[in-house]
């Protein structure tokens, strides 16, 4: 399956500006389905991990209230062109989703 | 040709090792107590082993003042302080207070955004965890169900 995980580095200068945004539905486990009533089970990322060149540059820990299709940015130093930079989420019930870019 | 199968090559490799490293080693473990805690206290308690923070002016916590969709609210927290461990955002009335958490390692600035939810007009408190203690922020955001965007 193709990644959902969209992600833009800017560089300047050793600084990296990372964006990223990911596709999930970020269930809260809260909401009733409208038509049947039944109660839809949580489904959200749980934590979520960027590294560069294998370090970890950012651990983000998720709750059910980050909202739907997350957004995140940050910045790092340390960082120079042709650096890798690996994301990669994990959710409660396990699914996972990775992407790869390289800085540039 | 050739370029790209040694692309996918070490893009395996590379994903194969990070599939194969213990989950402990990642980071930590993810706090589902601190996550499932109902009162903002109780959360910060179960995170930090303290439910105060000392207020600080070199942390600005950027939030709308009105946020017309209580499903997609903007924060963003930077701080000037130094020797970052972790940075979490609390909303006070969420039925779970303990929105996001990010841990900080050295070398990565404590300047982070994301989107978060609020069921109500709440406060938004940014706790910024250094070798020092505990400092925070906060705002309050005003939240609109429904209507206009008034």
């Amino acid at each position: 399956m193709a990644s959902k995980i969209k992600v833009k580095v800017k560089l300047k200068g050793d600084v990296a500006e990372v964006k990223s945004l990911m596709l999930h539905p970020m269930e809260t486990g809260a909401r009733k389905d409208p038509d049947t009533g039944a109660t839809i089970p949580a489904h959200h990322i749980t934590e979520l991990t960027f590294s560069n060149n294998g370090k970890t540059v950012m651990t983000v820990h998720c709750s059910t209230a980050v909202s739907r299709d997350p957004y995140f940015s940050f910045s790092f130093s340390g960082a120079k062109a042709g650096d890798t930079l690996a994301v990669r989420w994990v959710d409660n019930t396990g699914e996972s989703d990775t992407v790869e870019t390289v800085l540039g | 040709m050739q370029l790209s199968r040694r692309l996918f090559v070490r893009g395996s490799i590379a994903l194969a090792a990070l599939w194969a490293m213990p989950r402990a080693l990642l980071a930590g473990a993810w706090p589902d107590k601190a996550f499932a805690s109902s009162a903002a206290s109780e959360a910060m308690t179960e995170l930090f082993g303290a439910d105060q923070a000392t207020d600080s002016s070199a942390i600005s916590l950027t939030a709308p003042e009105i946020a017309e969709n209580g499903a997609v609210v903007p924060i963003t927290v930077e701080t000037t302080l130094e020797n970052v461990q972790s940075v979490s955002i609390v909303v006070e009335k969420n039925p779970r207070p303990l929105a996001v958490s990010f841990e900080i390692p050295p070398g990565t600035l404590p300047d982070v955004a994301c989107r978060i939810k609020m069921g109500q007009t709440s406060q938004v408190m940014a706790v910024v965890k250094t070798d020092s203690g505990l400092f925070s922020a906060a705002k309050e955001v005003k939240v609109t169900i429904g209507g206009c965007g008034g």
